[in-house]
């Protein structure tokens, strides 16, 4: 068993899952993550994940967006190529919001997509988890409860006994 | 909220009871994964794609020919072009307004039609940005309008509203199109996981990346989602209000006005939920989906319709007001010139297909009877298509100087430009519903009662 990856739970509702994943991380497992097929309002907190820096990203991106926009319009109008259109001054402020708030959205879109799907560490092509065959329907139906062998806490035999406390439908190995 | 429709002394829910996420996984997905393809789809597809030929043809014609073989001339130079782009782009509207500002208002019905509203308006705005690109004459050096360092020195003129336009719609369709995917990234896992085929298998999870539903990716998810919905609830505001300032900025008579940007964002909700309806019946009838897109969905649709209808009625008893009232002469014969002018008819069933047709929608039958909505739909798109004919035709055609007065009659050219682009759309539409999940189905599971957990 050297190369277990970790111990996953199967339950059948959303209560179960939420029931198992909240005395698990209270009883002191840290490494364990939760599954649905659906997000479940709370089950994050419940395994101790608080705090996504997703909207932070998406701040960060909006200001560049609208940083750049207007810098654009500003270098074009005033220094690159200033044209005199009906008199007007070069920096006519007001026709560039439009500009900057596209961009300050298009960039800050882009971040929110991008900056998630990074956080999140997709594309991932393989992972473990996988390697169960009653994990696809953790898509479908199902909720799962895994229990990482990383885990300071974890031992093969006893993590199994405490996981069928949660009387699961099935207790599966993830080999690595 | 919504107030409940009640058929048949019952109360229509927004997902009929009695199902499960088995159920309502195996409905949509096998839509995709399993059902055979039926002669009536390849029938509709050929038809369509039959009419992308036409496209096709009318689009090499102007290539080898120019713009000419259009009916746009002096006074006339935005003619089809321009109407064909502002119906389309407003069709789009429909889609986003359903995913973000619904999203946001927490309307949970929006999540059967959500995702395929949302394909709409990718659709609606290619639709949309062929128009602009073969109107300069010249697609192929359509990147000029992008700012880019280039060999003749030159920049674009970002006062110009038509600037504007190009950085608007291009947003709008990148943020869209993110959105749209990132709806669908559960639900590529879920297809992932249920494919038999192995191809099927394979291209689902490459498009999946490995979603897996962990609590933490769910909650970055979450998050990423609502701030997508959130920035595209001003984006798509911000999207029609630019493509009014086209008009709004400049002097011409009936086009210089400060009521242009609302009248027309509520004119392409308007027309967007006309097009949301005319897919959805039959979508629901064919793909037997009555207990997932239900009368109350029909009820709220034909709601938003008959709201952003009379919010356009106002806008054109404004318009009528407001040249009575000013001080303008050109504006007080523009008015008088859409009554009793050369277009009169066409200005009169503007009349009748935007604002007099839909004052049925108080009915309640024409709300849930879905035949009669269907109609009502095709009529206010029709409306909403005559509202850009007169707006662009009727104020260039004879404006400040009688002497440049003119008459504009499309070609045959601009009807197979304008007939190809609705093949195009609907080709697109029926390759969507076989290809994708048209319903979300992580978002149909969370309207079920067993998605809330009580302990």
């Amino acid at each position: 068993m050297s190369n277990l990856y970790g111990l996953m739970a199967e339950f059948t509702s959303v209560a179960d899952l939420k029931k198992a994943a909240k005395t698990t991380h209270d009883s002191g497992y840290k490494a364990i993550d939760a599954y649905s097929p659906f997000p479940v309002e709370g089950l994050s907190e419940m395994i101790g994940f608080h705090k996504d820096s997703v909207s932070l990203v998406t701040l960060i991106g909006g200001l560049i967006g609208a940083a750049s926009g207007y810098g654009l319009q500003y270098w074009v109008a005033n220094i690159a190529y200033p044209t005199n259109i009906g008199g007007r001054p070069l920096h006519s402020w007001p026709a560039f919001i439009i500009v900057t708030f596209e961009m300050t959205v298009l960039f800050a879109g882009l971040s929110a997509t991008f900056g998630m799907l990074a956080l999140n560490g997709l594309p991932e092509p393989y992972h473990p988890n996988f390697n169960v065959k009653a994990f696809e329907r953790a898509t479908q139906d199902r909720f799962f409860l895994c229990v990482f062998a990383s885990d300071p806490k974890f031992d093969a035999t006893q993590t199994r006994k405490f996981l069928e406390g949660f009387k699961p439908v099935s207790i599966s190995e993830v080999p690595e | 909220m919504a107030t409940n429709v009640v058929l048949d002394g019952r109360e229509v829910p927004v997902l009929e009871p009695g199902h499960s996420f088995e159920s309502v996984t195996e409905k949509i997905s096998s839509i995709v994964l399993t059902r055979p393809i039926s002669a009536g789809w390849i029938l509709g597809l050929m038809f369509c794609g039959g009419i992308v030929m036409m496209l096709g043809t009318a689009i090499s014609w102007l290539l080898l020919k120019g713009t000419g073989i259009w009916g746009i001339n002096i006074p006339v130079g935005w003619g089809f072009a321009i109407i064909n782009f502002v119906w389309w782009i407003g069709i789009g509207h429909a889609g986003t307004l359903i995913s973000a500002i619904l999203h946001l208002l927490r309307q949970s019905w929006r999540n059967s039609i959500n995702r395929f509203a949302e394909a709409m308006t990718l659709f609606a705005v290619m639709c949309a940005g062929m128009f602009p690109l073969l109107h300069t004459g010249r697609p192929w050096l359509a990147y000029w309008m992008f700012p880019y360092p280039n060999t003749m020195g030159y920049w674009p003129q970002f006062r110009s509203p038509l600037i504007w336009d190009v950085f608007a719609v291009s947003t709008y369709f990148t943020i869209s199109l993110l959105f749209w995917f990132t709806g669908l990234i559960p639900d590529f896992a879920t297809l992932r996981d249920r494919a038999g085929n192995k191809y099927a298998r394979m291209i689902y999870g490459i498009l999946a990346m490995g979603w897996r539903g962990s609590a933490r990716h769910w909650k970055r998810y979450e998050s990423a989602y609502l701030l997508l919905a959130g920035l595209s609830t001003p984006l798509v505001l911000s999207v029609h209000t630019v493509v009014s300032f086209d008009f709004a900025v400049a002097l011409v008579p009936g086009w210089h006005t400060t009521i242009f940007p609302p009248y027309f964002v509520a004119g392409a909700i308007y027309s967007g939920f006309a097009m949301v309806l005319i897919l959805a019946i039959p979508i629901r009838a064919i793909y037997n989906l009555k207990d997932m897109i239900t009368e109350r969905h029909l009820d709220n649709a034909a709601k938003v319709m008959l709201a952003t209808g009379l919010i356009v009625a106002y806008g054109y008893i404004m318009e009528v007001f407001l040249a009575w009232y000013g001080p303008s002469a050109s504006d007080k014969f523009l008015v008088h010139n859409r009554f009793f002018g050369p277009y009169a008819i066409p200005y009169a069933m503007l009349w009748v297909c935007n604002i007099i047709v839909p004052q049925l929608l108080w009915i309640k039958k024409f709300r849930v009877k879905p035949v009669l909505l269907f109609l009502i739909s095709v009529v206010i798109l029709a409306g909403m298509w005559l509202e850009r004919f007169v707006i662009v035709v009727l104020s260039l055609h004879r404006d400040f100087v009688p002497s440049s007065w003119g008459m504009y009659y499309p070609t045959k050219w601009d009807w197979m430009t304008y007939i190809g682009t609705l093949g195009f759309f609907f080709m697109a539409i029926f390759l969507f519903v076989r290809i994708l999940p048209m319903i979300s189905i992580f978002e149909m599971r969370m309207l079920l009662p067993e998605a809330e957990a009580h302990h």
